[in-house]
């Protein structure tokens, strides 16, 4: 469907986009992490393209990642341990032309910080702060980066694999209870 | 009295006061808490005001975060409806809809659902989205006041609870979808109550048209107030009611059309201004549009349209019949494995959106061939519109905050996940 | 015999006025609303007008899920509230947490501050709602809610102090 958008990238940034795929209707596009904002900027001021629109940012911890089964095409392959943990997507639309992109960015558990996307698209500032709430990436150039879910107090990122769902941080507790609570 | 007013001003003369003077000021942290009168969930802001003007308005969600997330890595695919109902609580028929649409995807089902089934589907959501905005535009206009329009419209909302009970079994909680079609089929004379409930509900949104449209109390209070300018509410993600009453024409039924609104005619009701009153003024044609894209299904089940099983026949997703269940050790198999392991979704991913009560409600769901999603994310509509909150309030009284979150109509299940 | 009497006129004055501060968080929210609106009518029991304040009412209804984020302002409002209080769990997340077992949700709101009835439900039927009322009020009526026993302790320890000395 838009697989024009994915031509133009690949023939101006040439090799800053590593990947695409268009599967289920949805094109996306590995880029370099430092030619994000340049990327960006182009898919947002060119007006063949014209994605004016944020949609979503999220991450994805990709540490338990075992595929099983048939992996349709365009999925990433098993997690080895030495390849980047996080992924960051990003989905933009474009209100005139109708179509919509995905952009993804690879970062590693020891520096995952990626370039934020705010200055161009307001609507991204929310959901960046949630990403870093819940995977503790830090997004370089947002304006106002905390925890916008949890409290302050709360310690490690939860959406890790490797945060367990059912452990507890209380603020406040009855003082009349006995036992661990 | 000379002394009691300079007590009381600060002045150290009381011929001060008899000058023209401004009297000191300086700005003032008001909280707004999470637990406050604006039936609207929790959310907290604390405002900086000068008087009663804002100057910045610290909007802080998260008060009800129910880790929707971590949960749906844990639960199976058709364990997670349940959690999609209580996202937007006052729609929750769309979320469910959205959801299954989005693992159907992945699945390589899309536009294999019966017939019948898709036609429940689009006559429930749109009578939660009757009731989204039937909720919205009554406690917005409780809030400022009017408490009869609240009642009136929540009679009318009690109808809605009361045949979408029949028809699911929960009056407001219903997973009622599933994966590859609906759980259970109309119940006799179900259509004809709807018909008839039909008639009374426009009977009752005249009444609060009546009532609240040409109040002055009701339009100084909304027109002028809250104002988003079209650029803007691109720039920010606005989608659904907001941003039509912005002049942004997107309605995703309209625009990247799914299931079978393309054979259903309905228009899409865009405002100008962008204030609260325009949005209060789409919502309410919105509802009587939904009545009527009811009122065309209706007439295409009664015809014999849609008629066919409610779930699609694929044995890697559907429960078999409950009589081979029963009798045949390899349905009880599968049923076994259908419920304890889940169905199995190949390793993939995909983003689905359907049109929210608020806006564009996403799925964006990580498969990774097991039954169980490797990573279930919501795009939620409030959660984007309550950012803009904090620019739209901005320059506004203390006073202006209610209607303002009124109609931006923040759900927090939605907000918060 | 007369303390009595009139513990029982108050209770029975308390049990029939209850103004209730609903702490609405989430779903059940709708419900409540369904329970105040015209068909599940509660203004017959004489809970009609929700109070916005603590100050001024005397039944915390819990509404919806409690989160460990909204701990400290329940406290907080439950602190504000005089004596005699009592507190309604409506529905299953604020009784145990519901299905919600994660780092977020608190299981049950009576991990903070005592809860006098729990109303089961996700959320629960009006009905279930106005059979929960009326077992407050009998335990009103009794004199058994939790903040009721603490006055009656603290007055059964003030006077042993006074006896003492």
């Amino acid at each position: 469907m838009a697989q024009s958008v994915l031509d133009a990238l690949k023939a101006k940034f040439g090799d800053a986009i590593e990947r695409t795929e268009s599967s289920h209707g949805d094109e996306t596009a590995v880029v370099k992490a430092a030619k994000l904002v340049e990327i960006a900027t182009f898919l947002r001021d060119d007006p063949k393209l014209a994605f004016d629109a944020p949609v979503f940012c999220t991450a994805i911890d990709l540490v338990h990642w075992q595929p099983v089964g048939p992996v349709l095409p365009g999925a990433r392959p098993a997690y080895d341990g030495v390849s980047p943990r996080f992924e960051v997507c990003y989905q933009l639309r474009s209100t005139t032309f109708k179509r919509r992109i995905r952009l993804k960015i690879f970062v590693t558990e020891a520096k995952p910080t990626v370039a934020s996307l705010t200055p161009l698209w307001p609507g991204f500032n929310w959901q960046e702060r949630e990403t870093f709430d819940m995977y503790g990436i830090r997004f370089e150039g947002h304006p106002d980066l905390r925890r916008i879910y949890l409290y302050e107090e709360f310690i490690g990122y939860p959406l890790r694999k490797d945060y367990p769902k059912e452990k507890r941080q209380p603020l406040v507790r009855r003082t009349d209870l006995v036992g661990d609570h | 009295m000379a002394d009691l007013k300079t007590l009381v001003l600060g002045r150290k003369d009381a011929a001060d006061l008899d000058r023209e003077q401004e009297l000191p000021h300086e700005l003032m942290t008001v909280n707004m808490g999470p637990s406050h009168p604006a039936m609207h969930g929790t959310v907290r802001i604390v405002l900086t005001v000068d008087g009663e003007r804002i100057v910045a308005g610290d909007v802080q969600p998260g008060y009800l975060h129910r880790c929707f997330e971590k949960e749906a890595e844990y639960a199976t695919y058709t364990q997670i409806f349940p959690y999609t109902d209580r996202l937007n609580y006052v729609s929750p028929m769309i979320n469910n809809v959205g959801y299954a649409m989005a693992v159907e995807k992945l699945l390589g089902l899309t536009g294999k659902i019966p017939r019948r089934a898709e036609y429940i589907r689009v006559i429930v959501s749109e009578i939660s989205r009757i009731t989204d905005h039937l909720t919205c535009v009554g406690a917005s206009a409780m809030e400022l006041g009017a408490f009869t329009p609240f009642l009136y419209l929540l009679k009318a909302r009690e109808w809605l609870y009361t045949l979408l009970e029949e028809i699911s079994g929960a009056r407001l909680t219903h997973s009622y979808v599933r994966v590859g079609g609906v759980s259970k089929d109309i119940p006799d004379g179900w259509i004809p109550k709807l018909t008839a409930r039909f008639v009374e509900i426009r009977h009752a949104l005249v009444e609060c048209e009546a009532m609240l449209n040409g109040n002055k109390i009701f339009r100084d209070r909304m027109a002028g107030v809250g104002v988003l300018s079209k650029a803007d509410a691109i720039r920010w993600g606005q989608t659904g009611p907001i941003a039509r009453a912005c002049g942004l024409d997107y309605d995703v039924r309209k625009d990247h059309p799914y299931s079978i609104y393309p054979e259903l005619e309905f228009d899409v009701p865009v405002g100008t201004t962008g204030d609260c009153f325009d949005r209060y003024l789409v919502r309410i044609e919105e509802i009587k549009q939904s009545l009527r894209l009811v009122e065309q299904c209706l007439a295409e089940v009664e015809r014999g349209g849609a008629d066919g099983p409610i779930m699609t026949d694929d044995p890697w997703v559907a429960l078999p019949p409950k009589t081979d269940a029963y009798n045949t050790i390899e349905s009880m198999i599968r049923h076994f494995k259908h419920i304890v392991d889940g169905i199995r979704v190949p390793a993939g991913e995909a983003y689905t959106f359907v049109e929210g009560g608020n806006g564009e409600l996403g799925f964006f769901i990580v498969g990774d061939g097991t039954g169980r999603p490797y990573k279930c994310y919501c795009r939620s509509p409030s959660f984007v519109h309550l950012s803009t909150a904090s620019t739209i309030m901005h320059g506004h009284l203390i006073a202006d905050i209610v209607p303002i979150f009124g109609m931006i109509n923040m759900i927090g299940g939605e907000c918060d996940k | 015999m007369i303390t009595t009497k009139l513990e029982d006129a108050a209770n029975w004055g308390r049990k029939f006025s209850l103004f209730s501060y609903p702490f609405v968080t989430a779903c059940c929210g709708m419900e409540f609303m369904s329970v105040a609106a015209p068909k599940y009518d509660i203004a017959r029991f004489g809970a009609e007008f929700p109070r916005f304040s603590p100050r001024q009412s005397d039944l915390l209804m819990i509404v919806g899920t409690i989160t460990e984020k909204q701990g400290p302002a329940l406290k907080r409002v439950y602190d504000q509230m005089t004596e005699p209080k009592w507190v309604l769990a409506f529905g299953v997340c604020a009784s145990t947490g519901g299905f919600y077992q994660n780092y977020h949700a608190m299981p049950g709101a009576d991990q903070v501050i005592p809860v006098d009835v729990y109303v089961p439900g996700c959320p629960p039927r009006p009905e279930q709602v106005l059979d929960a009322l009326i077992l407050l009020q009998q335990r009103i009526q009794r004199g058994d809610g939790h903040s009721q026993l603490r006055l009656k302790r603290e007055k059964i320890v003030m006077k042993q102090r006074e006896a003492e000395e």
